[in-house]
């Protein structure tokens, strides 16, 4: 919303000190963007007269123009732009003349001859874009004047307001007139111009079809209209505040809006079928070509005024019809203000993809009270251009649904102090309140009986007029208390879990990446996995119109990425959620883990688990699980397993499926890790108990079986330590190998078993004992010891 | 004898002062000290001496071997500082030759400020809660105020899930409904925070995602007040920005708060920044989590995590935190 100072200071004496005004509009929520200067005089640019304009031999791109401003001296300028003639009236700029741009002009030289100043364009004198050529003026422009007194421009200030949805008044300088008056403490002086019948009865018809969406709609005929051009300082304010003067008539009509918030609409009453007014819901497919030249097609959701034939002639609230607007020769309008529903003019708005300076008002809420003033705005106005303007006996006002003019709310004013943490006594409250026109009194009961302003239809709770007192105390003058917490500030332990995964992955050098939870559709399948994923209803674009169910998408694609920078190794983890449809009031949302190590294989992936799981207490209860070919479809099917936790199915584990690698054209092997992080993290661990350390020597003994490729490391080395019993300290797998010496399809493995007792030196009897038994538990999973 | 001592003291330093390596010194040793050496033999020569001249001839037998063993002692330690040098120069390694890995990894920038602005929150007595991303309308928008009808709904690019009947089901547009969640299964005090994942029907851009990550706060007590809000705005300001930074609240409009403020924060330079909004928790939306809001009030703020990553890092364009690229990653 562009507001006008000079306008609003015919509203209420705020004065001219702009960082005041400025200040106060933000400390009442009327947030300012911008505040600009217009119409400032440029002195030293003046009005001057082609007297006539020479090329010269030697110059392509400038010529000579010799003008006269005012003084009968013939000047001399070099200029760039060919579209003046001998007689035209143009703004020279002379010597010495500082520009808006901060240019200084100059007794510039061109081919030894010297210019006297320079013609200016409208962009060059700051009103406007327009670069292309001199400024014509109008003939009978005075000469050697300044050319803003010339011209009869005026400064002014224009504030560009970013208004809140529950602000409809400041959506006319009035409204905000008003609330920066009460905010400076000056009076407000809204135009309050009366109706005067001035002819005989003539009645435009009203006839409200559907009440619930049309609550009040006013028409009266006006006669005696010459359309013509606006008086200049009209113009002048409609321009600065963002619309375009058309005529007199739509001018006014534009005024009144801006001015009062009240959106009106002159049909020329010539064109109006039947000479009147029905407002009623559009017939499905119903259209009508609105004043921007565009056909619309209606539902029966859209209301529309119609003709006295039932022919639409505008959209209620949104936009008018372009057979009925005003024209050259017009001379008698029916001028319409009504009140539609909001909710169903938004509705229309949005549907149609219209928003018009009406619809935006309508939407958030206009006055229905307000009406009558601004048709008495209205004729004040259009009279200064129409002196012979007659007003016709037989306005009509049709109601239909209309909230009620008074409206009334009680506040307790210490539930206002309880709120806002204030100490405001009661009359300062009505002393606040009433400058904004919420009349209220003080009962017996020590309430305030508040009348909400019909302005403002977003009050109606004891909250809102809370609100109102906050803004016009001013909220910065309120105090600043602590809360006084109980509770205790700390992170929840899934939380801290989850921050503890996340310092396992840096420190294995793992970086966090962030893809898109937005698929393709066919990206599901790309990735092997199934295809059903839930579908986003309104997607922006088609490429992300799916919800993932795996992360597996996002992070391939992110290795993708990666390698087709040169980084084919990259180490990446995402935590984030996957979403699968499920029969439940929402989809089955999870937070998951997963890992990708690119280039790597995946028993690189299986590490990064254990100590994941290590970090998390878990170490005793997940175990994997090598797959069968086809469980896991998208992942490699000799290469993947999957991860139980306490017996419960949370990921997996191994490698990705070197097709689909393929298909997103990532080169070497990738290794993955998917956890689900709802279940895991949800897990409480045992609280490590303390063993005590051994002050005993410990004693070493590496054993080494070859097994059968199907026969899992994972099992054989459960089964030594099992069969180890209490005297193993640790086991480990320290050696894989495969070839010479050892049959196909069979590998050696290398365990490392540390034996050590708690109460004494462990005797040689007792080490040989312990590989006896680690020996034959491994030979009864089917490994042999090597080299015996 | 005494020349013969002298003679031998004399030769013993000296063959200790010609070592130069420790196996030599261990040879002179042997040779000059040992059982066999001339001091030795003049030691057990005493015996044979006079009494009275036994004494003299004694300690002149001991300085002789003290002078010796002390030159030894110093020879050795002299050749065993040499050898330690010699190995240790011989042992140079050039720690530039440093190789890249092991690397760590990095936090996406967005992990980065939510975890600070966590931290700073539990340091000002905050728990934080969750909720899911694909939300009920309900509590996206009818629990906070906003009827189907409202219009404010439309300021929120929704996108919607096709999941139970047409409409029923969004991707959240923020993280407000989180607070719906945290008073339908939290009794009062509450104060927590619910950082998350975001979703708008936005074009992407320089300073807009369609996923993005805001920050919302909640504080619902007995006797909450206005004057509470701005004073923990600005505790969180002076917190997380520091000391020379502060806020201030201007008038604005949310359907779940009234009354509603846009909270900015003052930098050093003078200059402001627009953080966020916040204000008193709506009675309406008391009521939607079941609370009596004539027993209960409260206040809420929520701002944007990602722009605030974005400024604190000169980042340029949004888009490039979330192309995955590891040269980005890994410059954080």
């Amino acid at each position: 919303m562009l507001v006008l100072l000079s306008w609003l200071n015919e509203l209420a004496p705020l004065g001219d000190d702009v960082d005041t005004i400025s200040d106060a509009m933000n400390e009442l929520g009327l947030a300012v963007d911008g505040v600009s200067r217009v119409g400032a005089p440029i002195p030293g640019v003046v009005t001057a007269r082609v007297i006539e304009t020479q090329p010269h031999a030697d110059a392509e791109r400038v010529h000579r123009v010799f003008v006269d401003a005012g003084d009968g001296e013939r000047l001399h300028v070099w200029c760039g732009a060919f579209n003046m003639q001998a007689g035209d009236v143009v703004p020279l700029a002379t010597v010495g003349t500082t520009m808006p741009d901060g240019r200084e002009i100059g007794r510039r030289q061109i081919l030894g001859i010297a210019s006297d100043g320079m013609l200016c364009s409208a962009a060059e004198l700051g009103q406007g874009a327009d670069h292309a050529g001199i400024l014509i003026l109008p003939a009978d422009t005075p000469l050697g004047r300044p050319l803003h007194s010339a011209l009869g421009v005026t400064e002014d200030v224009v504030f560009d307001l970013d208004l809140t949805r529950n602000r409809p008044d400041a959506y006319g300088h009035l409204g905000v007139a008003r609330d920066v008056a009460a905010r400076l403490g000056v009076p407000l002086l809204p135009p309050s111009p009366t109706l005067a019948v001035t002819g005989p009865e003539r009645v435009a018809t009203v006839e409200i079809v559907d009440p619930g969406r049309c609550g009040r709609f006013v028409a009266v005929v006006l006669s005696g209209i010459e359309v013509k051009p606006s008086a200049p300082w009209m113009a002048e304010r409609l321009t600065r505040a963002g619309m375009r003067p058309i005529n007199n008539v739509v001018d006014v009509s534009n005024y009144v809006m801006l001015e009062l918030n009240e959106p009106n609409h002159a049909y020329d009453l010539d064109t109006l079928g039947g000479g009147g007014f029905r407002i009623r819901r559009a017939v499905d497919g119903e259209t009508l070509v609105t004043l921007d030249g565009v056909e619309r097609t209606f539902t029966t959701e859209d209301l529309l005024i119609c003709d006295a034939e039932d022919r639409a002639i505008g959209i209620a609230g949104v936009m008018g019809g372009s057979d009925t607007e005003i024209g050259p020769e017009t001379t008698t309008v029916a001028l319409e203000m009504a009140w539609f529903e909001p909710v169903g003019v938004a509705s229309t708005a949005a549907r149609l993809g219209v928003r018009s300076e009406a619809s935006a008002r309508f939407e958030r809420g206009r006055d229905p009270y307000g009406i009558d003033r601004a048709v008495a705005r209205f004729v004040e106005l259009l009279r200064e251009t129409c002196p012979d303007l007659v007003v016709h006996a037989g306005l009509v006002d049709a109601r239909g649904d209309l909230p009620p003019e008074v409206r009334a709310v009680r506040v307790r004013p210490e539930r206002v102090n309880a709120l806002l943490g204030a100490d405001i006594p009661a009359p300062e409250m009505l002393a606040r309140l009433g400058p904004i026109g919420f009349t209220a009194t003080l009962d017996q009961g020590g309430i305030l009986d508040v009348n909400l302003p019909s302005w403002r239809p977003d009050c109606e709770l004891e909250v809102d007029v809370i609100e109102e007192i906050a803004r016009h105390v001013g909220y910065e003058t309120l105090g600043r208390t602590v809360p006084k917490s109980t509770v205790a500030g700390r992170l929840s332990p899934f939380q801290a879990r989850r921050r503890l995964v996340r310092q396992v992955l840096y420190g294995l050098g793992i970086s966090e990446a962030m893809p898109n939870p937005f698929l393709a559709p066919g990206d599901l399948t790309r990735a092997g996995l199934d295809p059903h994923g839930l579908a986003i209803a309104n997607p922006l674009v088609a490429e992300e119109s799916v919800l993932r169910t795996s992360l597996r998408p996002g992070l391939f694609k992110a290795v993708a990425f990666n390698a087709s920078h040169r980084n084919d190794d990259v180490a990446l983890f995402e935590i984030g959620h996957t979403y699968r449809p499920a029969e439940t009031p929402l989809p089955d949302e999870r937070e998951v883990l997963a890992v990708a190590l690119a280039g790597r294989d995946g028993q690189a992936a299986v590490p990064v688990l254990n100590e994941v799981v290590a970090a998390l207490g878990l170490a005793g209860r997940v175990r994997i699980d090598q797959v069968v070919p086809a469980d896991q479809p998208g992942l490699h099917p000799g290469r993947t397993a999957r991860i139980h936790a306490d017996g419960v199915d949370v990921g997996v584990v191994g490698e990705v499926d070197p097709g689909v690698l393929d298909t997103y054209e990532i080169p070497g092997r990738l290794a993955w890790l998917e956890l689900d992080l709802s279940t895991v993290l949800a897990l409480e661990p045992a609280i490590p108990q303390w063993r005590p350390v051994s002050r005993f020597p410990s004693s070493d003994i590496d054993l080494a079986f070859v097994a059968g490729e199907d026969l899992a490391a994972q099992d054989v080395q459960a089964a030594i330590a099992a069969a180890a019993g209490e005297l193993l300290a640790e086991v480990e797998l320290f050696d894989v190998y495969r070839g010479s010496g050892i049959e196909s399809g069979q590998r050696s493995l290398a365990f490392r078993l540390r034996l050590q007792s708690a109460d004494h030196t462990l005797t040689d009897a007792e080490v040989a004992q312990v590989r006896d038994q680690a020996i034959a538990a491994a030979t009864e999973q089917g490994a042999t010891l090597r080299g015996v | 004898m005494n020349d013969a001592l002298a003679q031998a003291r004399a030769e013993g330093l000296a063959s200790v002062a010609a070592a130069t390596t420790l196996d030599e010194l261990r040879s002179v040793e042997s040779e000059v000290l040992g059982k066999r050496g001339p001091l030795a033999r003049a030691k057990a020569g005493l015996g044979a001496l006079p009494v009275e001249e036994r004494r003299d001839a004694g300690r002149a037998v001991n300085e002789a071997m003290a002078a010796v063993q002390a030159a030894l002692d110093t020879r050795s330690a002299e050749l065993n500082a040499e050898s330690r040098r010699v190995q240790l120069a011989s042992e140079r390694l050039d720690l530039t030759e440093a190789l890249t890995r092991p690397r760590r990894g990095h936090a996406h920038l967005v992990t980065q400020a939510t975890e600070r602005l966590e931290d700073t929150f539990i340091g000002l007595g905050f728990q934080i809660a969750e909720g899911p991303e694909v939300e009920t309308d309900w509590h996206n928008f009818e629990a906070l105020n906003m009827p189907p009808s409202h219009p404010a709904r439309s300021e929120w690019d929704t996108l919607f899930v096709e999941h139970g009947p047409a409409g029923s089901t969004v991707l959240r547009t923020h993280t407000s409904p989180v607070q719906i969640r945290v008073m339908e299964t939290t009794e009062p005090p509450i104060y927590v925070i619910m950082p998350g994942r975001v979703f708008r029907r936005d074009t992407p851009d320089a300073t807009h995602m369609p996923v993005f990550h805001q920050l919302e706060g909640l504080v619902i007590d007995r006797g909450i007040t206005f004057a509470d809000l701005a004073g923990t705005i600005e505790a969180f300001t002076k917190a997380f920005f520091g000391a020379e930074f502060s806020s201030r609240l201007r008038p604005s409009y949310f359907p779940f708060t009234e009354p509603s403020a846009e909270f900015d924060i003052r930098q050093p330079d003078g200059t402001w920044l627009e953080l966020g909004g916040c204000g008193m928790v709506h009675p309406n939306v008391l009521r939607a989590g079941g609370l009596d809001p004539e027993e209960w009030s409260g206040f809420a703020f929520g701002f944007g995590i990602d722009r605030m990553a974005k400024e604190r890092h000169g980042v340029g364009d949004l888009r490039d935190m979330y192309t995955n690229d590891i040269r980005f990653i890994e410059q954080f």
